[in-house]
């Protein structure tokens, strides 16, 4: 990793009686694309807020490019933030909008104006200056939001669920370009949101956090395939959960038992715990393949009864049902013609297979 | 050429009611009628009576019915009037400024720095005016009359020897009383458009690095403007034309227009100069709104 430009020490932060931010402890380094992602009222904003300097932590220190900064006021900090709302000053045009915070640069007008020209070409606004700042969209009103910020050139830019008020395909392309612009600009993103999805196209890395207490911070692709708890696992991305007992243990192999799955093969480094116990085994709806044909009994093969389905275009969903187990196991097929003109409906007998490699393991919990 | 298709619908009995639905102002102007009923009744035929009568003559007793200037050519002509005029419009001036200066920091505290109860606070903030607006200013006269709170106390401390008659009888005492009687008048809207900012806005300008000073002359102030003008008009064109007050603590010194006029219709019996008096006190009033607006436009275009 480079130089961490934000250092967050054990800080914790209560309102009252509720915890926002339970001993959160995490660097995050200079040029990162850094997501806190979290269903809501977990303490995404509290921590950013946090960094900003809108809230002094109950506990803990923060350091910001080496200074610290735990008790300095909004205003002397080296970030700046794009709020969830943008907050855009209505009683500004959006050239002062942008300039409002550069009254003490020590710019002369002309310099301004052509930096200001810069910023709007930067976010694709060419010569909408003078416009009003409620004679703007939704997504006009982000970027003007983003120049405001990114023209302090600030160490890092906070950002509050920034596309939160966008819609799909909006979102979808203010997604491309903030991480274009992110890249051109190199400057530090902290980024929160409750979409997964966002967190997962956008991020470096990702905080995954719950109840106050940051759970886990990892790349996208470690999240995705290799989640270290069972909450992770659940929300990010779609899991079928199986518990387990552990069998032995074999050149890489271990063989286990599932009252549902029946024997299983999970290729792993150590054993999640030792022979006789219980784990849990978590694997992705589109690890599965669908098999139509008798399968047999042997290990990683299951066989089962169709449920509903869902077409999704690009991809179908399914539900089937096993034997011994309530809720359905949740299975995802690319639409290729040949694996979806043999699927007769519901109640049809089918079989599940998935690869060694496929499977996460995770401890038991509780 | 051909007949267009779509003739504009011929104004039927089924067309006006579908003119009615369709046209927004037509609605707005229904909506708007027994306001307007009103207004018409209660301002513009008064007006209308002023206005004539101003350009009539009193003959003692008797009012000469044919078109004369010369109530207007006495305004210009008897400069007391206008001194008169030129003073009401100073007084009223710095009773506006005085209450406005004096109602922000409270209307700013309720709107920021107060959680819970804010309603209780308004509440209390309208007690004064749950007394009769004569009593209140009775009560200033006794606070700062001859043998009045302030002098009695002052010379029970032993810290003067003769009550201080600058105190009564003076534009100062008139513009003390006035800011007091209507403050509960400017604190409202001022609340109200300050209660209306974003929070966010003045996070986000703290933010951009602006300390808290010049985040409230940048994004507080100008964003609170709409409720301080509201204020201002509130308190500076009722009190143009006060009476009561200018004859109660104001003395020989703190007489306005109001006063002036009122004797025109009463003791001095000239209804044609009274009206005269009213329609250029008036149209004063009227233009120093047109500064106060100018200059707030002004303020805006600078500070942004
Ligand atoms: N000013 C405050 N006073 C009291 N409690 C607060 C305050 N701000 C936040 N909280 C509480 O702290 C917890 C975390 O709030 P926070 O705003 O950080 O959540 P969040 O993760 O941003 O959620 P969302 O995705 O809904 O925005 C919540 O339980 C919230 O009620
Ligand atoms: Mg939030």
């Amino acid at each position: 990793m480079t130089k961490a430009i934000i250092s967050i020490n054990h800080v914790t932060k209560d309102f009252g009686s509720v915890r926002a931010v339970n001993d959160a402890n995490f660097e995050i380094a200079e040029g990162e694309f850094f997501s806190l992602l979290g269903p809501s009222g977990c303490g995404k904003t509290t921590l950013l807020r946090i960094l900003a300097g809108f809230e002094v932590p109950s506990a803990g220190s923060i350091y910001i490019d080496g200074r610290d900064v735990t008790l300095l006021p909004p205003n002397h900090r080296p970030v700046n933030m794009v709020f969830q709302n943008y907050a855009i000053f209505p009683h500004l045009n959006v050239a002062s909008n942008i300039a409002f915070g550069m009254r003490r640069s020590g710019l002369s007008k002309a310099e301004l104006a052509e930096r200001i020209e810069e910023m709007l070409e930067l976010i694709r606004l060419p010569g909408y200056g003078e416009r009003g700042a409620h004679e703007l969209s939704g997504g006009q009103r982000q970027r003007v939001a983003l120049a405001r910020a990114l023209i302090k050139q600030p160490k890092v830019l906070l950002l509050d669920e920034p596309l939160g008020a966008l819609d799909k395909k909006l979102r979808e392309q203010m997604q491309i370009e903030l991480r274009q612009l992110q890249q051109q600009v190199g400057i530090t993103f902290v980024f929160v949101t409750h979409d997964q999805e966002e967190a997962l196209t956008l991020s470096d890395r990702i905080a995954v956090m719950s109840q106050g207490d940051v759970l886990e911070i990892s790349t996208p692709g470690e999240l995705y395939e290799a989640p270290r708890s069972r909450f992770v696992a659940d929300f990010i991305g779609t899991m079928n959960f199986f518990d387990c007992i552990v069998g032995d243990y074999r050149g890489g192999v271990l063989s286990a038992d599932s009252a549902e799955l029946g024997p299983v093969r999970v290729a792993c480094t150590t054993p999640p715990a030792a022979p006789g116990e219980g784990f849990v085994l978590a694997i992705r709806p589109e690890k599965f393949q669908l098999v139509f044909d008798d399968a047999g009994a042997s290990a990683n093969t299951v066989r089962g009864r169709m449920g509903p389905s869902a077409y999704l275009g690009d991809r179908s969903h399914f539900y089937v049902y096993l034997e011994g187990r309530n809720e359905p196991v949740s299975v995802a097929l690319p639409n290729l013609a040949r694996s979806l003109d043999r699927i007769r409906g519901v109640d049809q007998e089918v079989w599940l297979t998935w690869p060694e490699d496929a499977a996460v393991l995770l401890p038991r919990e509780e | 050429m051909s007949a267009s298709p779509s003739e504009p619908v011929r104004a039927t009995r089924g067309g006006v009611r579908v003119w009615f639905m369709r046209s927004e102002s037509a609605r707005g102007y229904a909506l708007l009628s027994p306001t307007l009923v009103v207004v018409v009744l209660g301002l513009i035929f008064p007006i209308v009576i002023l206005t004539t009568l101003s350009f009539w003559k009193q003959d003692y007793v008797d009012i000469i019915r044919t078109f004369t200037l010369e109530n207007y050519s006495a305004f210009f002509e008897k400069k007391i009037y206008y001194l008169i005029l030129y003073r009401s419009i100073r007084i009223s001036a710095f009773v506006t400024l005085v209450t406005i200066v004096l109602a922000y920091p409270l209307a700013y505290f309720i709107a920021f720095h107060v959680q819970k109860n804010k309603i209780m606070w308004i509440i209390l903030v309208t007690i004064p005016f749950w007394t009769s607006y004569l009593l209140r200013v009775f009560a200033w006269k006794v606070i700062l009359g001859y043998n009045g709170v302030i002098n009695s106390g002052l010379i029970s401390l032993g810290l003067i020897s003769e009550p201080l008659e600058f105190l009564l009888y003076n534009p100062t005492a008139v513009v003390i009383t006035l800011a007091h009687a209507w403050a509960a008048v400017a604190i409202l809207p001022i609340y109200v458009s300050l209660e209306k900012i974003d929070r966010s806005l003045i996070e986000a300008a703290r933010d951009l690095g602006e300390s808290a000073f010049m985040t409230f002359v940048r994004v507080t102030l100008p964003l609170s403007l709409p409720g301080v003008i509201a204020a201002s008009l509130l308190v500076f064109i009722p009190t143009v034309g006060e009476y009561v007050t200018p004859t109660l603590v104001g003395g020989t010194r703190g007489i306005m227009i109001g006063n002036i006029i009122q004797s025109m219709f009463g003791k001095a019996l000239n209804w044609p100069l009274g009206a005269a008096l009213s329609i250029i006190s008036m149209l004063t009033v009227t233009l120093a709104v047109c500064v106060l607006l100018g200059g707030t436009r002004w303020f805006r275009k600078k500070v942004g």
